[in-house]
């Protein structure tokens, strides 16, 4: 573990002291307090049931399951370019970058990849859906803490965002656009140049949110040395994306697997966070949305000539085999396993999201934590409920 | 566009086949005969098969091993459906259904399987472990001892499949009613949508009207008329 500071200390021992309560059941007569599942301050309908001693919470179970589309099912009975339609919906914040690592998955059981072309605009599309979702973020951030500013802000600069998206993929949500062997369409004429326009507007809506937000001094007493995660609980609970680097994990998906998408092209850097705290979590993503400012302006200036599609069949017959791609989605690993037994669609396809993992861990987090953390807490550990559910 | 990439670090080494088969060596150390059979699909996976008993074992073996970060746990059902996948032309000849029961990469003897997945985040090498799972007694060892994020993820593969996981504290059902029968993501449960109003998307399938068999004097259709 890092070294902790006295009110990382505090705070762990509180932890400690619940669990130890819980355990020899000394408890008073407590009281359960269920927040949701359309509580506004939980992003869609979680539910968690806490049992309070006093002001601390000594239990918290979160109740997922009001949204599960079973995915994972229907998948049986799609086709391979049908399933992109159902994946965009898992994470509804950051779509494209949830066709892509199945794309990659089936591209790699067919043997085929995407001309260069396709790979960089696939990495732009990629990094802006991480733009969109990740400032949402950064302005709800506020409201959960009662600001209201920030997020008038994130939706306003967000939508610049979209209307790329929409721009060149024809859906602000659902782009639908990733296609085995390519994408669907080139870019549109002055796309570039708008996408170039648009960074420099959401770099500087970046330093807008760190002078409102995480200088702020009620936000940091809220936020600092609240909910800390340690490196080893949170690589046994399978945190993944910003939630381990803030706890000083120094891994990325984008970074370090072989994959084909062109991070490579780009000279950006991974953020890690000693702390493991709600604001090291904050940060990151914070620091994140920057970095995606960054490789999306190095590649547009990078895009190849060429094709953008690559020859494949008119009706996609993927070989029999089983394949994982997992890439760095906006919340973090998001993987396919897909097998397929040489049909027209896949066998099975087992869906890793980023926040099942990351919400699993919130009955050993929220432990020991007072009433007003436990929002904090939730809302810096960021998770979608699409993600959780599938 | 490998000047792009010039920066005074090295970019860090990504992992080559070499390092998989130590992996593989390093585990048939530590666990012994427990590994049934081992597959390298050159320069991308690897994937270990084990036996049902050595489950738990291999965990802790593969963390001590360095595999500190815990993915993802789920199951396999290798049955092939035997409703197809809905998408046959009702009109035709009902196919002959397929039911032999292959298991995929490392094999196996069983219909039921349970995978998971571990990462090493210093080495950047995944493996993806693999055990069958016997009729009797349907169920593995949990892992919630050796990495707690296994617990939802055991519950889920639990309330799916129907595996069990011996020693897991708490087997209730995440997403549906506790009352709830049957094991959605098995091949012989039906996706009821389906049985009850045949795909729309079937006319997709059908094949492609011939361009030059259009006749000559077929009228002429308007752009953007609908």
């Amino acid at each position: 573990m890092t070294n902790l500071s006295d009110r990382q200390q505090l705070s762990y021992i509180a932890s400690q002291a619940a669990d130890a309560r819980l355990n020899v059941e000394l408890e008073t007569e407590g009281m359960t307090l269920n927040i949701g599942p359309q509580h506004p301050a939980t992003h869609g309908t979680l539910r968690i049931i806490c049992r309070l001693d006093g002001e601390q919470v000594i239990w918290a179970e979160p109740s997922a399951g009001y949204m599960h589309r079973g995915y994972e099912k229907l998948t049986e009975v799609r086709t391979f370019p049908q399933v992109t339609t159902l994946v965009n919906r898992i994470d509804w914040l950051g779509s494209f970058a949830n066709e892509v690592p199945f794309i990659l998955a089936s591209e790699k059981l067919m043997g085929v990849e995407a001309p260069p072309r396709a790979q960089v605009i696939r990495t732009i599309l990629f990094e802006l859906s991480r733009i969109a979702n990740v400032s949402l973020f950064l302005g709800d951030l506020g409201v959960q803490m009662g600001a209201i500013t920030p997020v008038f802000l994130a939706f306003r600069d967000r939508e610049y965002v979209l209307n790329l998206i929409e721009g060149a993929t024809g859906g602000r949500f659902h782009p639908n656009f990733d296609r085995i062997g390519g994408l669907k369409d080139d870019l549109p004429k002055g796309w570039i140049d708008e996408t170039r326009q648009t960074m420099v507007k959401l770099r500087k809506f970046c330093d807008i949110i760190e002078d409102l937000l995480f200088g702020n001094e009620i936000f940091q007493s809220r936020m600092r040395g609240i909910g800390i995660i340690p490196a080893d609980v949170a690589k046994d609970y399978g945190l993944s994306g910003a939630n381990l680097r803030a706890s000083g994990v120094d891994y990325d998906l984008r970074r370090d697997q072989d994959i084909a998408l062109s991070y490579d092209m780009a000279d950006w850097k991974v953020w890690t966070h000693p702390d493991g705290d709600s604001f090291a979590r904050c940060w990151i993503r914070l620091q994140e949305t920057r970095e995606s400012c960054k490789i999306v302006e190095q590649l547009l200036d990078q895009i190849p000539a060429g094709p953008i599609m690559t020859k494949v069949p008119r009706i996609i017959k993927v070989p029999e085999g089983e394949a994982w791609v997992s890439t760095e989605n906006p919340l973090g690993e998001m993987g396919y396993y897909v097998v397929s037994k040489g049909d027209l669609g896949p066998f099975r396809v087992k869906i890793r999201s980023a926040s099942f993992n990351n919400i699993s861990i919130v009955p050993w987090a929220l432990k020991g934590v007072y009433v007003p953390d436990i929002i904090t807490i939730l809302a810096s550990l960021y998770f979608i409920l699409g993600d959780i559910d599938r | 566009m490998s000047d792009a990439t010039d920066t005074d670090e090295q970019p860090p080494a990504l992992p080559g086949d070499g390092l998989r088969e130590g992996i593989i060596d390093d585990l048939r150390n530590r666990i012994g005969d427990a590994i049934v059979d081992t597959h390298i699909t050159p320069n991308d996976d690897l994937w270990i098969r084990v036996q049902t008993d050595a489950w738990r074992q291999t965990a802790e073996a593969l963390k001590a091993a360095g595999f500190t970060f815990f993915s993802f746990i789920s199951g396999l059902d290798w049955m092939p459906s035997p409703y197809g996948k809905g998408e046959d032309d009702p009109t035709a000849e009902p196919k002959e259904p397929d039911t032999e029961i292959r298991q995929g990469v490392t094999g196996g003897d069983t219909r039921f399987q349970v995978f998971a997945r571990l990462v090493d985040l210093d080495r950047h090498v995944g493996v993806t472990i693999k055990a069958d799972v016997p009729d009797e007694p349907f169920a593995v060892e949990s892992w919630t001892t050796v990495f707690a994020g296994a617990n939802w993820h055991e519950r889920e593969c639990h309330e799916m499949f129907g595996i069990g996981f011996n020693g897991h504290p708490d087997l209730r059902n995440m997403y549906l009613p506790t009352d709830f029968e049957g094991y959605p993501l098995r091949k012989d449960f039906p996706l009821l949508a389906r049985m009850i109003k045949p795909w729309p998307g079937i006319v997709d399938v059908e094949p492609m009207p011939v361009q030059d068999e259009a006749p000559d004097d077929a009228p002429a259709v308007e752009d953007g008329a609908s």
